[in-house]
């Protein structure tokens, strides 16, 4: 369990985290989202004791980081990618880690193997794929067997295999009882795999909410109809009370689960429809809605290249909509 | 310790959760350790050799110190240049003074090289007390740069004396093999505790490797461009003071008749070296990783 308590960075002026306080728990995997540079890597710095708070505090299992004697065995982290030297085999990197925390050597292989690179085992890391090093940084952080897993932007760089591997393992971990926390900036990603969630924004704590709440609140049911027959389908849609949001040109907006209503109305009618379908507002705009104010304030503080712009976040790498109400 | 079951994840499907408590919990089979120094220890020791780059500066460092000791040596000997009673290891002087920049390179790449990889991270995350972290790469990196050095400086030494026998060299005494072998290599041993202080201050190789040279050097070459008269005093002091002379001091042939002597220069570099370590560990605490 990582427990924040009014958690505060503050780089001069700046306020990178400011007043954080969640709980982690376990068992679930914690989904951390936020836009880029919301201060999520800061946070997760100073749950492992890597930078030191302005203010508040950071706990694990009831312990400061520095409390630990062995910490790999209570906590791993990957916290960026190739966080290491290139020019040590990947089974010396991890032998020094283990060496470190009185880990038997053994158990080097075994997450070597658990991450598939048992075959490059003795390959200068500085070769390495960004997804290699992915794989890497997780063996470092399955090495003490933890009890509590961070994952800072576990899917970066990986492929899609690669990524499906990742939400597997997270699940796995998950479901034996682990700690599992990880961060992202893709609202996908998180509602594939989180069961909790933690939205932060400039810092600030946004969201922290069940993810089955936060899809039921945030995203929007409503039936997409396209019809030749406007004025018709207007008219009987009207007459049985049902409301309609007008949505442009050819498409029609029928808030709620409606599309039975709909059609049997159209076929009552005789109206001719294309399209009727049933849609759900997608959670990266419910998502980009609830950081929209930290991010535009953002992009007024005169810094040049600002935060990556809320379009480039709707882009996840597969068509995750239907994806998520199955699972 | 029983042998610890695979506690993969995925290569152990026979695992199950905890049964309940308030929240689930998951109880790991690797036998929780009390770590120690000595852990950290093992830890750099597998860290320094298992980057080529520990070699390469060992490896040259080693080959400046043989290779030109060897070189003045059979030099001096193929000459009828008389010693006149001198001492033969004064000879060594030239090779360790070159080789120094080695034990700088090795000292400062020791600490500054993991902030520059981002191994630093998870170094502090493995061990979250920092001023362990620090200690344990200093022992290791001293031992192994005062055993490289001892062992190249005696080497040379041995040599110098055996091939100098015919030129009028004097039998070095107990003190004299005691300082230019023991006292020079701790001396460098020392220098290269320094930059390894100092990397850990700067956190970068390239400019704490500029500072240590620098140090090394820069004293003798401002003092030799002090031509006024009202700097005199202070260009002595310059060439005294300047590691070149204080590392000849160990040979007993400084450049100046007063200033340090004896095991002098060794007291002053360990006062310095303390002073850095002191800065070090204080800012090592202070800062953010």
């Amino acid at each position: 369990m990582i427990e924040l308590e009014g958690l505060t960075k503050r780089y001069g002026e700046k306020v990178a985290v400011n007043n954080l306080s969640f709980t982690v728990r376990p068992g679930i995997i914690t989904g951390f989202l936020g836009p880029n540079g919301a201060g999520k890597s800061t946070t997760m710095r100073m749950v492992l004791g890597l930078d030191r708070p302005t203010a508040g505090d950071v706990r694990i299992n009831g312990k400061h980081y520095d409390q630990l004697t062995d910490p790999l065995t209570y906590i791993g982290a990957l916290l960026e990618a190739k966080a290491w030297h290139g020019g040590r085999s990947a089974y010396n990197h991890l032998l020094c880690l283990a060496q470190s925390n009185g880990i038997p050597a053994t158990r080097v292989r075994e997450v070597l193997d658990t991450v598939g690179l048992s075959a490059v085992a003795r390959k200068k890391t500085k070769g390495f794929s960004l997804g290699m090093g992915q794989r890497l940084g997780i063996a470092g952080a399955l090495l003490g067997d933890p009890r509590i897993l961070m994952f800072d932007e576990p899917v970066n760089g990986l492929d899609p295999e690669g990524i499906h591997w990742i939400r597997n393992l997270m699940k796995t971990l998950a479901g034996q009882g682990r700690t599992v926390f990880v961060s992202s900036h893709l609202m996908s990603e998180m509602a594939l795999t989180a069961d909790h969630l933690v939205v932060i924004g400039q810092g600030r704590l946004l969201a922290d909410t069940s993810m089955a709440d936060f899809i039921a609140e945030n995203s929007r049911s409503f039936v997409r109809i396209r019809t030749p027959h406007r004025e018709r389908l207007l008219d009987a849609l009207h007459g049985a009370g049902i409301e309609v949001v007008d949505s442009g040109a050819e498409v029609l907006e029928v808030d709620g689960d409606k599309s039975e209503a709909v059609g049997e109305l159209a076929a009552r009618n005789q109206v001719v429809l294309h399209e009727l379908s049933p849609q759900r507002a997608s959670l990266e705009e419910a998502f980009m809605q609830l950081t929209a104010e930290s991010v535009e304030y953002h992009a007024h503080d005169g810094q040049p290249a600002g935060p990556v712009p809320p379009q480039q976040q709707q882009q996840p790498q597969q068509p995750w909509g239907s994806d998520w109400k199955r699972g | 310790m029983s042998t610890p079951q695979p506690p993969t994840p995925q290569a152990a499907p026979d695992w199950h959760p905890a049964p309940a408590s308030p929240y689930p919990t998951y109880t790991s089979p690797i036998p929780v350790v009390r770590t120690t120094l000595v852990h950290a220890l093992a830890s750099e020791w597998t860290k320094i050799k298992s980057v080529r780059s520990t070699m390469w500066t060992l490896g040259v460092f080693v080959l400046l110190v043989i290779g030109i000791g060897l070189l003045t040596g059979a030099v001096v000997a193929n000459s009828s240049s008389d010693l006149a009673g001198e001492s033969a290891l004064s000879l060594g002087f030239f090779g360790l003074l070159l080789g120094s920049i080695c034990v700088i390179t090795l000292g400062v790449m020791t600490t500054a090289s993991e902030y520059g990889t981002g191994m630093i991270r998870t170094t502090m995350t493995a061990c979250p007390s920092r001023g362990r972290v620090l200690t344990a790469k200093a022992i290791v990196f001293f031992l192994v740069a005062f055993v490289v050095t001892l062992v190249s400086a005696t080497l040379v030494a041995l040599a110098h004396v055996a091939m100098l026998e015919g030129n009028g060299a004097a039998d070095p005494t107990g003190t004299e093999w005691l300082k230019g072998t023991v006292g020079v290599s701790l001396y460098i041993a020392l220098l290269g505790l320094l930059s390894l202080a100092v990397g850990s201050v700067i956190r970068h190789s390239a400019g704490a490797i500029t500072i240590m040279i620098g140090v090394l050097l820069a004293p003798l070459v401002i003092a030799l461009f002090m031509f006024s008269e009202s700097l005199k005093d202070v260009q002595q002091a310059l060439f005294e003071y300047s590691i070149p002379n204080q590392m000849s001091i160990f040979y007993a042939n400084s450049l100046s008749e007063s200033g340090p002597s004896g095991w002098d220069p060794l007291w002053i570099l360990l006062g310095v070296t303390a002073a850095a370590f002191a800065g070090a560990f204080a800012l090592l605490e202070k800062r953010d990783v």
